[in-house]
């Protein structure tokens, strides 16, 4: 794990990166990492993110500059402007049950190739899909998902990098730190090494690659 | 009483002590204001939180403690929190013994749409297609019309939510069921007879033999001033 300023963190980013996106309502988003992004103007990008959240807040910022060309996610009903550009094909948007891509999610991060699931079974969702069936069972085979990077907020970090959270703010900050080849982590508090127990390290250590600095 | 308050109380009579309970916003989240006395109900935010308390006063508020709809809420005491996989692993995996959805439309085998009107509104699915497929028992919170045209149909004309059917509907007119894979009127609600709510339903409903006055019901009900007996 590195320490690394805001803006060097971002300036690692490339246009047309991938990008997975803590937070729920922009509630665990990395917001002075999306606030870098929009200040960059780093464009092109796929994110991958549950929401995105209301306008001008959390992943909002994005699709409100326009950064943002494809947009895998689970509910966009709050931000009327990413369903204007989804309808006028500015922005390609894949809608994906939120259970289905948590667990697509955590499959990308556990070596797993997709998950099997019941959910999307008779809906829009199966469409193009493969059917598994299992003990008589029919179960969607929704495969993996990774990304460059992923954009995580932590409540807590020590120095050598473990994570805790804050309650509704974990949602899925964790599982996309395992799904991403570059974890790049803001913490609303930085703290010596021990102070997080260790019953209460959520993501360990060498998961993460750069811890961004304060102000 | 308004028909959002008349569904409200009517679903509130399901809970039973100790249940698992995700609410999902609209008519469903009114139901947490009607448990009756003397039963613990676990409510979970699909967010991450089991034990979930009444919304926050503004001073009150903490950033990182929210409901589904991203607004402050307060924990309860015995309060949990875990992440989106764990979340959802709770709803899919048989734990969540009731969900209360809100319903553009349910047809007569008991097939939920709630999630989009093609052209019109499409915000995603969110929760809804875990919730609808995985939970032990789903209940729809609707008004049995909306602008005059039952909402209660022969056959989704909208993109269905889940294959799998719901268990029980109810209106501000009645409490649908779907024994054997029909629609029937189990209950009807206060004041409204059985003509009339076949009147304001597009679909074939079926009349259950032992057809219930909802207000038999709702009327036995402890306030919940007297639960701390």
């Amino acid at each position: 794990m590195r320490t690394i300023s805001v803006q060097d963190a971002v300036e690692m980013i490339p246009n047309g990166a991938s990008l997975m996106i803590g937070g729920f309502m922009g509630v665990g988003t990395p917001e002075p990492l999306i606030d870098q992004i929009v200040r960059q103007g780093t464009n092109d990008l796929l994110v991958i993110t549950t929401d995105t959240a209301f306008p001008g807040v959390g992943t909002g910022k994005l699709i409100g500059a326009k950064l943002v060309s494809r947009l895998i996610a689970s509910h966009i009903g709050l931000n009327p402007e990413t369903q204007r550009q989804m309808m006028a094909e500015e922005l390609q948007v894949e809608l994906v049950p939120q259970g289905t891509l948590a667990e697509r999610i955590r499959a990308g991060g556990f070596g797993l190739g997709g998950i099997l699931t019941r959910t999307g079974i008779g809906t829009v969702v199966e469409q193009g899909k493969r059917k598994v069936a299992v003990d008589g069972v029919d179960y969607l085979l929704e495969t993996a998902l990774r990304a460059d990077f992923a954009l995580v907020h932590a409540f807590i970090a020590d120095y050598l990098g473990n994570l805790s959270y804050a309650l509704t703010a974990r949602n899925f900050n964790p599982i996309m730190a395992m799904a991403a080849d570059n974890v790049i982590v803001q913490a609303e508090n930085i703290v010596p090494v021990g102070v997080v127990a260790p019953d209460h390290v959520v993501t360990p250590a060498p998961i993460v690659d750069y811890i961004t600095a304060k102000g | 009483m308004d028909a959002q308050t008349v569904i409200a109380k009517r679903i509130a009579l399901e809970l039973r002590d100790g249940m698992l309970v995700n609410l999902g916003i609209g008519i469903p989240t009114q139901v947490a204001n009607f448990v009756p006395a003397g039963i613990h109900v676990f409510f979970q935010s699909e967010n991450g939180l089991i034990g979930t308390g009444q919304v926050a006063e503004p001073a009150m508020a903490l950033p990182w403690l929210t409901d589904a709809g991203g607004q402050p809420v307060t924990a309860l005491p015995g309060a949990s929190t875990f992440d989106s996989a764990m979340s959802f692993g709770l709803i899919r995996g048989g734990h969540l013994d009731l969900t209360v959805l809100g319903g553009l439309q349910v047809d007569q085998r008991g097939m939920l749409a709630n999630w989009m009107i093609p052209g019109k509104m499409v915000p995603g699915m969110g929760g809804a297609m875990d919730l609808a497929t995985g939970a032990r028992r789903v209940i729809v919170a609707m008004q049995h019309t909306a602008k005059g045209r039952s909402k209660i149909v022969q056959s989704c004309s909208l993109p269905l939510t889940s294959s799998r059917p719901v268990d029980l509907v109810v209106t501000e007119l009645a409490v649908i069921g779907f024994p054997d894979g029909r629609a029937t009127l189990l209950e009807t609600a206060a004041g409204v007879s059985a003509e009339q709510v076949l009147a304001a339903t597009d679909a074939e409903l079926a009349i259950a033999a032992n057809l219930i006055d909802s207000a038999s019901k709702v009327n036995q009900q402890v306030p919940v001033a007297c639960a701390a007996n």
